[in-house]
């Protein structure tokens, strides 16, 4: 037997960099803004997630690949990982490379802000034309509205802004 | 915290319970007879729409479900599928079928029912999810908070269709008010909480039946005064109420359907 390594903060953020989204592999729960908590006692580890939408059927396939990851740790003993909904998920949770991720596989990340009439713009995700029109508020996923970019005419999406002050 | 499982009187949990299975009853039966207009729908974005609503409002059924098995009421899925009509809470508005014939032969469902049902529904559920933020049961308010924002696009898709129907032909206007008339026959029990109507208000779970009315006919008021309506009234004594167990047929056969494979076999894994 070895004797046992701390496990460190760091190597776990390291493994959920590589929990994707299952539908969008470009992305991880960390660009997501998913990851609550990271609790560590002795060789348990305890996550929080916080979940995107309520009805996401993705949410369980994340928290079952959350736990298969970190149990790939040789120093972890055991992995919780738990849905909280505090904080509240928002779309300004996603990170700057989370934008970056999510534009590589074709879907415009959230804008930062609502106009005054409560309409939002995002640019098209291919060519980063403003000419674009909405078609559907609602889109494949809970998450997701669809977009027609008017200069490179390709049909894309993007990811709805949520938050608190809706 | 404000209160946990373990230093809750009894009364306190017979209340929040109560009002977890209104609510969770409601927002599952709601998802149902949305996902019945899933292929049905006037035109193919309203499918991807349509659908998308029903999908957030199942999740929020769900929820619900597994507030009430976190008390030790059961199981989430147990309670969303084999609970018999008797038993469940949901208002009566919400069990009605979307219109005549059955989606498996030749479904004439009517297209106004849903938009006005969906309308006055999601803005009761606004009022009522607010007014949630606030409660003295904080899991509750988590929840709340979350749904809050998803609502939020329900809200705009419902409202949108409700005034451009509104303001279509003759026919539309027609449709629509007829199935005005259906909707606020039925909306005696969307406010009520039941039996347990002092318990529940009395432990600041949320605020009264009577201020909740208030604020719902005020969220519809500025788009009845933009059309020259006047806003409906909602009815003061139900003829049934959802919230003690009385419901119609309607929900009977909806509950036949929608266990119907959950039941084949209880222990599957999904």
């Amino acid at each position: 037997m070895t004797a046992s390594i701390d496990v460190s903060i760091e190597r776990i953020f390291e493994v959920l960099m590589n929990v994707k989204d299952p539908e969008i592999d470009s992305v991880s729960i960390i660009d997501l803004g998913m990851v609550g908590e990271v609790l560590i006692e002795g060789n348990k580890v305890k996550i929080t997630l916080l979940p995107t939408f309520l009805g996401c059927p993705a949410l369980e396939f994340i928290k079952t690949n959350t736990v298969n990851a970190v149990k790939k740790l040789p120093e972890v003993g055991s992995v919780e990982v738990e849905f909280v909904f505090h904080p509240p998920w928002t779309s300004d949770r996603i990170t700057e490379q989370g934008h970056v991720n999510l534009k590589k596989f074709g879907i415009a990340p959230p804008p930062r802000y609502f106009k005054e009439d409560g309409s939002w713009h995002v640019d098209c995700a291919y060519c980063g034309s403003s000419y674009v029109s909405m078609e559907n508020i609602f889109g494949p996923t809970a998450c997701r509205s669809i977009f027609y970019c008017k200069s490179c005419k390709n049909v894309f999406e993007a990811m709805k802004p949520v938050s608190t002050l809706m | 915290m404000s209160m946990t499982e373990n230093s809750m009187s009894a009364e306190y949990k017979e209340a929040i319970t109560s009002l977890l299975f209104q609510l969770a009853d409601d927002d599952f039966l709601y998802a149902f007879r949305g996902s019945e207009w899933l292929g049905l729908a006037p035109h193919i974005e309203e499918d991807v729409a349509s659908s998308s609503i029903s999908q957030d409002s199942m999740g929020h059924a769900a929820m619900f479900y597994q507030l009430l098995e976190d008390l030790g009421a059961g199981k989430a899925d147990d309670l969303a599928h084999l609970r018999s009509a008797q038993d469940r809470s949901n208002s009566i508005l919400i069990e009605r079928v979307n219109g005549e014939g059955y989606y498996m032969e030749t479904p004439n469902y009517d297209w106004a029912y849903q938009v006005v049902r969906s309308y006055f529904y999601t803005q009761a559920k606004r009022v009522k999810m607010d007014s949630l933020c606030e409660s003295s049961y904080r899991p509750i308010a988590e929840v709340a908070i979350k749904v809050k924002m998803e609502l939020y696009y329900h809200k705009l898709h419902w409202e949108t269709w409700f005034k451009q129907l509104m303001s279509s032909t003759d026919v539309a206007k027609k449709k629509m008010n007829d199935a005005i008339t259906l909707v606020m026959n039925d909306f005696g029990d969307v406010f009520s909480f039941g039996n347990l109507k002092q318990k529940i208000e009395s432990n600041n779970l949320l605020d009264s039946e009577e201020e909740m009315k208030k604020r719902w006919l005020a969220s519809i008021g500025p788009v009845f005064d933009a059309l020259q309506m006047e806003v409906p009234a909602i009815p003061n004594h139900p003829v049934m109420n959802g919230r003690n167990g009385e419901h119609t047929k309607d929900l009977d056969e909806a509950l036949l359907t929608l266990s119907e494979v959950y039941k084949l076999d209880p222990v599957a894994v999904w």
